[in-house]
């Protein structure tokens, strides 16, 4: 088609219009998609023109740029879950980095010897494709073979066509068991993508996926939204004839691969344009991915990278309000400071339409609120509760004691206590309350008050060992069960 | 929510050159074996032994494809350029004097080292562990030996010990290129009167309560060695059911010693019997009943009294009768033992035996342990005792840990030593042998390498009396209480002579009043 002049400005598109007539177009198409920023509109003569013309670049320009379900679905994490429907599948979460494992699942080896190409596979079809997406983070690839690895539901049998069948309803629960064998990667924390090739066992081949309607898939492959996808390979059943088991089984790793990209596709939430109506939508060249669909994504990762960093530094906000207990550190101040100068600085490229600064400010925000928000220091102090730090007012007794005495009217060696000293109306209050009631005052009354007895006291306590004493006392004064004690006479209550 | 959507392929693939091109050949290969060895005591000794040899320069490559190597471990060496580890978990203690030199062994804890060398001891080891084990082989408790591998059984055991062992091994002879190897090994023993009831026999079911029924398909080899030293064909001390194909004659860890081989690749094997239940009957006990102890074993003990002060001592027992040999002895003594490496005394026979080579590394306090290494030469038919004085510490209050605990543990010490052998042995070529003698090949065949690892001792640290602040709050608070109000009662208390309340409640109001302004009352 046309030849692309040269690379455009990530995030601005170009439409070229043509003459009405003009044979670049097949004579019934109005429109044409590039795979690289540009679009072809075909011009018209006419009164209206300029407002049927504009209409048609317009369509050109939606189908190609953000729109708003895209936006709906990159902030869906963010929205009440009334907003966006449950059916809308959820792309992955925006991160700085992803890990593709491909798993190649044998549960039978004693049948199928199976070998697959994954190296030179990931290096033709699937590394190219990661390169056109480099922008949007870190991509590393590993694989694995998995033996004796069953998928957790039992097939049923159709005798109709004589083979076995997954229902749609029985998807969900194949996940589960399988994935305790895959291993979560020790060596990096991006989230992880898992696309199994299940090699179905000779006792259940061949076997097909069904969807609602009960017709077999064509790919016989699903996914699961932010988790990976799984692909059933049945064993072509002429193999089994020649040869004695095991049977070797070559995997045809194009139609795995095609299944598998286009299944990566969906889970980054590149989904199949609206193309206009009348409009020629050029493939991708042979990476599979449009440029202005990278840019697509890269918009709504921006997107929502800005709302779940506002989100992060709102949350530390109203955490901060509630428990003062927190202790903000310099660094940790520092993290919270760059992120607001990312954000802004996000908004501001977003707004005049740069958008590769936009999203490399956009993920800096991400990362400096995740960073202050997870700091292990905020959690220092967090549990140190209020009544640990009245202990020290053991000493009440003591204080009341004096204000118990004041208010019956005592003095000190005979002479009445000067009136200022009496304390407030609270404290008297109170220490009414305390006279009229068994408890401290009772206890002084109660004790021994010759000198003599004060000797044979504290005597005793050093004797016996203070602790002992202590205690006792402490607990005849708590009311507590009160051990029996005659050594040396002490009262008991 | 999975969904099964028809996908809309428009991602058309070309092949490439080379799309339908068969696969390289692989280049990682499985062998396995078992072998089961009756202890003198009358026990019964089974080691797994589970080989994954990857031909790949993992680390120069860069190389992320696994088949038989597991991914866990491959990402970890290829992270961190670890160019050898080795983990394992133990429980128990493996009894040298009465068992005799183990194949392999472990001290009784979690132990990994990579260029470094860390123990926890008193690490309870389980189910938990024992799966995630399991998991990183290839045929995974399905299919081969690795069928017998049951929790239920394999716990209920004297000595339980399981590992990890990666490092590299040279390709050809001359070690132009490396692979990595990874060993997977499970010892246990078997105590006669729990499993056997008393009597020395023995059968698969009756440890492991499977048998064996198919060979794993992914493995290259497959086999179950017995060991069947004091089998004599004139005597009929022992009787092996099935009869094994194949022995296997050699000197191992000093002895001569001949193994029955069981094959599970044979397809003879197999077929004969669905499945295959080794059993050993003794008919009557063997000749040499106490067979020649171990030449090395060692003991350790913490002697002294208090809290203050005690002394480290291990003592290591040569029982060649003419041979001295050498011994490295390893210890890694935790900080809050500060020890006195002046007080370092090696007697041997009464005399002092001064180490070729000393290297100690002082401890730094809640940063790294003591480490204290020596070559101890261990002269003929003798004991020698090692021993150091140290001097317990008093630790931060946080660091203490709760009451209810036994006190604090130290790691066991390591000695590794060639041991002259009775018997010489062959040297050995690394593929054709089997794994349990491969383990730690020696060059030249007049003595074999053992290491061996003594009991974690138990300490117990000056602990302060936690309950301290409450009783001092407590008494401080009572006498002061007790004998300053008694005081304070003494001199402020007056007397007064109470008139019989008349007069209603206004009266009694102004009173009160009266009362807090100072005035006498009315």
């Amino acid at each position: 088609m046309l030849d692309e002049p040269q690379e455009q400005a990530e995030g601005s598109l170009t439409v070229y219009v043509i003459s009405e007539h003009s044979s670049l177009l097949p004579q019934d198409m109005m429109s044409y998609i590039g795979p690289k920023r540009t679009a072809v509109v075909r011009g018209i003569m006419h009164r209206e023109a300029f407002n049927i013309i504009g209409r048609r670049i317009v369509q050109v320009a939606q189908a190609m740029s953000l729109t708003e379900d895209v936006l709906a679905a990159a902030l869906a994490d963010h929205l009440p879950e009334d907003k966006w429907s449950a059916e809308k599948r959820r792309p992955l979460k925006s991160s700085l980095g992803y890990e593709i494992t491909f798993s190649l699942l044998n549960p039978d080896p004693k049948s199928h010897d199976v070998h697959w190409d994954i190296e030179g596979a990931v290096r033709r079809y699937v590394q190219p494709f990661l390169n056109a997406l480099s922008a949007a983070g870190n991509f590393s690839v590993d694989s694995q073979i998995l033996y004796y690895a069953m998928l957790g539901v039992n097939p049923r049998f159709d005798s109709a066509s004589s083979s076995y069948y997954l229902d749609m309803h029985n998807l969900p629960h194949v996940i589960n068991p399988v994935e305790s064998r895959l291993g979560s990667s020790a060596a990096s924390l991006y989230p992880v993508l898992n696309f199994l090739l299940y090699v179905p066992e000779l006792a259940h081949s061949p076997l097909y996926i069904q969807d609602k309607d009960g017709a077999p898939v064509a790919t016989n492959a699903f996914h699961s939204p932010r988790w990976g996808g799984i692909m059933v390979y049945n064993v072509d059943s002429k193999a089994y004839n020649a040869s004695a088991l095991p049977v070797r089984v070559e995997v045809d790793m194009v139609r795995v691969m095609e299944v598998f990209l286009a299944q990566l596709r969906l889970l980054f939430g590149i989904a199949q344009p609206q193309v206009p109506p009348k409009c020629l939508l050029s493939g991708p060249k042979s990476e599979g991915l449009m440029t202005w669909e990278l840019d697509r994504l890269l918009w709504a990762r921006s997107v929502e990278n800005l709302a779940t960093a506002t989100t992060t530094l709102t949350s530390l906000a109203q955490l901060l309000g509630k428990i003062s207990n927190i202790v903000i550190k310099d660094d940790v101040a520092s993290e919270v400071y760059r992120a607001v100068a990312a954000i802004q600085k996000s908004a501001e490229e977003l707004a005049s339409g740069h958008l590769a600064s936009a999203f490399v400010a956009s993920q800096e925000a991400v990362t400096s609120s995740e960073r202050a928000f997870f700091d292990p220091s905020l959690l220092h102090l967090l549990y140190f509760p209020d009544d640990q730090k009245f202990d020290c007012l053991f000493f009440c007794p003591i204080s009341q004691h004096s204000t118990l005495v004041h208010l019956r009217g005592g003095s000190i060696m005979g002479k009445p206590l000067p009136s200022t000293l009496l304390p407030n109306s609270c404290g008297r209050a109170l220490a009414s309350a305390v006279i009229k009631g068994p408890g401290i005052g009772h206890l002084w009354e109660l004790l021994p008050h010759s000198p003599p007895s004060w000797l044979a006291l504290s005597v005793g306590y050093s004797l016996m060992g203070v602790q002992e004493v202590a205690a006792q006392m402490w607990c005849s004064v708590c009311v507590v069960e009160v051990p029996a004690s005659s050594r040396f006479g002490i009262k008991q209550l | 929510m999975a969904a099964a959507m028809p996908l809309a392929l428009f991602v058309l693939l070309l092949p490439g050159p080379g799309g339908w091109c068969l696969a390289e050949p692989q280049r990682d290969s499985l062998r396995e074996e078992l072998v089961i060895t009756p202890l003198p005591s009358g026990d019964v000794a089974a080691t797994f032994q589970f080989r994954t040899r990857w031909d790949s320069e993992l680390q120069r490559e860069g190389v992320s494809h696994y088949r038989l190597f597991p991914k866990a471990l491959g990402q970890l060496i290829a992270k961190y350029s670890l160019r050898e580890l080795h983990l394992s978990f133990t429980q128990g203690f493996w009894r040298t004097r009465y068992w005799g030199p183990p194949f392999l062994q472990a001290p009784s804890d979690t132990d990994h080292y990579f260029l470094r060398y860390a123990v926890l001891p008193r690490e309870v080891v389980c189910t938990e562990n024992l799966t995630p084990w399991k998991k990183l082989l290839p045929c995974s408790s399905k299919a081969g030996l690795s069928v017998l591998l049951k929790a239920d059984r394999l716990f209920h055991t004297s000595y339980h010990s399981q590992a990890v062992h990666i490092r590299p091994v040279c390709r050809n002879a001359r070690c132009t290129s490396i692979s990595w190897e990874l060993r997977q090994t499970l010892s246990v023993v078997f105590d006669a009167f729990i499993t056997g009831q008393g009597k020395k026999d023995w059968s698969l079911f009756r440890m492991f309560s499977r048998t064996l029924t198919e060979p794993c398909p992914l493995a290259s080899e497959s086999r179950v060695y017995v060991d069947i030293t004091n089998y004599n064909q004139d005597n009929e001390t022992l009787e092996v059911n099935p009869a094994p194909t194949t022995t296997y004659q050699d000197v191992i860890l000093g002895t001569r010693k001949t193994y029955a081989v069981y094959d599970l690749l044979d397809t003879a094997m197999i077929h004969n019997s669905r499945n295959l239940n080794i059993q050993l009957k003794w008919k009557r006990p063997p000749e040499n009943e106490f067979p020649p102890g171990p030449f090395l074993h060692a003991q350790r003990y913490v002697s002294g009294y208090g809290l203050q002060k005690g002394e480290l001592s291990t003592l290591l027992y040569n029982t060649h009768p003419y041979r001295a040999f050498p011994v490295l002895l390893l210890d890694t003594v935790p900080w809050y033992l500060r020890l006195y490496v002046h007080t370092l005394t090696i007697t041997s026979k009464g005399k002092d035996n001064k180490p070729s080579y000393i290297h100690y590394q002082p401890a730094q306090d809640r940063l790294q342990p003591h480490l204290l290494e020596m070559l101890i030469q261990l002269p003929a038919n003798s004991v020698t005792k090692v021993s150091i004085q140290f001097e317990r510490a008093l630790l931060k209050w946080t660091e203490y840990t709760p009451d209810p605990n036994h006190g604090f543990y130290v790691s066991p010490s390591v000695l590794s030593a060639l041991v002259p052998s009775m018997v010489a042995a062959k040297p050995v070529d690394w593929e054709e042998s089997p794994l349990f003698n491969s383990l730690f090949p020696v060059s030249d065949g007049s003595n074999y390498f053992v290491r061996l690892y003594t009991e974690p001792l138990l300490v117990n640290l000056p602990t302060p009396d936690f309950s301290m602040p409450y009783n001092v709050i407590c008494l401080t608070c009572t006498v002061v209480a007790v004998c300053y109000g008694s005081f304070y009662n003494l001199l402020t208390r007056t007397f007064h002579i109470e008139e019989p309340r008349t007069g209603g409640l206004a009266k009694r109001l102004a009173n009160f009043i009266r009362r807090i302004r100072g005035v006498p009352p009315l």
